[in-house]
């Protein structure tokens, strides 16, 4: 067995368990460190598809990040060592029917399908070839999306501003916020 | 440098990441919770685009890209969706999806 392969079986377990356990640990901040070691375990594989760029840019991204501001918000919001009561059973089993069903289904078709590659050469992906394609207007060039992107960070950072401030004076909010 | 892993092998990795993540957005109450389920189908998504992208057709970028927008995008809705979750924990004390059943403004 090639090392590559080792490599990516590390990866999928990984993966999977962490992505298990992030949907049925019963302590919030586990979870979100579960899905930290998920999004690492992802980037490892984009490393192993040859994106060096995307591998680090989910690394700093979403494990940086997201992941953050997740446990943030999760220290903002609740207690630490409090336990969810679990769903009733009912929803549990009906909820894991649905996603087992889907699951085979996917990978039923998955393994019907036969891929055809192209055969053109590779294009190999380095910064430079991303840094042009990002702001070049031909064929190939992506500067629509790159400048859509740029309006929806920008609106993003307003929104976040205005949903989060404080609006006028305090009506309802609790007072165990309020002296901050 | 990919040899002897099929493409089947991500695609099937990237179905059981994205119906675990379903799971987890029926069966959660926390809000915070069903956020990292969304993050879990997001990601799988971006792992499906990358492995089309170098199996298939190695030659073009557009799975490369499209999984960066996507990466933008889920960041975006994260910072959104915190400043949310955090005004109504300020209103109603409780971000548990059945407590919180009033949009008054």
């Amino acid at each position: 067995m090639a090392s590559n392969q080792i490599m990516f079986i590390l990866f999928a377990a990984m993966i999977i368990v962490f992505s298990v356990l992030t949907v049925t640990s019963r302590k919030i901040l586990r979870a979100a460190v579960y899905l930290l070691f998920v999004l690492v375990s992802t980037s490892g594989l984009y490393f192993m598809l040859n994106y060096q760029f995307l591998a680090a840019v989910q690394l700093t991204l979403y494990a940086g990040g997201i992941v953050v501001l997740i446990i943030f918000s999760i220290l903002l919001t609740s207690h630490i060592s409090q336990k969810f009561e679990s769903s009733g059973w009912k929803k549990n089993v009906f909820s894991a029917i649905a996603a087992i069903t889907g699951a085979i289904l996917s990978i039923i078709t998955i393994l019907d399908y036969k891929f055809s590659a192209t055969t053109e050469a590779a294009k190999e992906v380095d910064m430079r070839l991303i840094g042009k394609s990002l702001l070049s207007v031909d064929y190939d060039g992506y500067v629509l999306p790159f400048e859509v992107i740029s309006v929806l960070l920008l609106a993003t950072m307003v929104a976040a501003i205005v949903i989060a401030k404080k609006s006028g004076p305090a009506k309802t909010q609790s007072p165990t916020l309020n002296q901050e | 440098m990919n040899t002897g892993i099929p493409i089947q092998y991500f695609l099937i990795l990237a179905t059981i990441m994205f119906f675990t993540g379903v799971y987890g957005f029926l069966t959660r109450r926390n809000l915070i919770t069903i956020l990292m389920s969304v993050e879990l189908i997001l990601n799988s998504v971006n792992i499906n685009f990358l492995a089309f992208n170098r199996y298939l057709y190695p030659n073009k970028l557009e799975g490369m890209f499209f999984s960066l927008f996507v990466i933008a995008v889920a960041a975006a809705e994260v910072a959104v969706a915190i400043a949310i979750i955090i005004n109504i924990y300020r209103r109603f004390t409780t971000i548990n999806v059945e407590d919180v059943n009033e949009m008054k403004f």
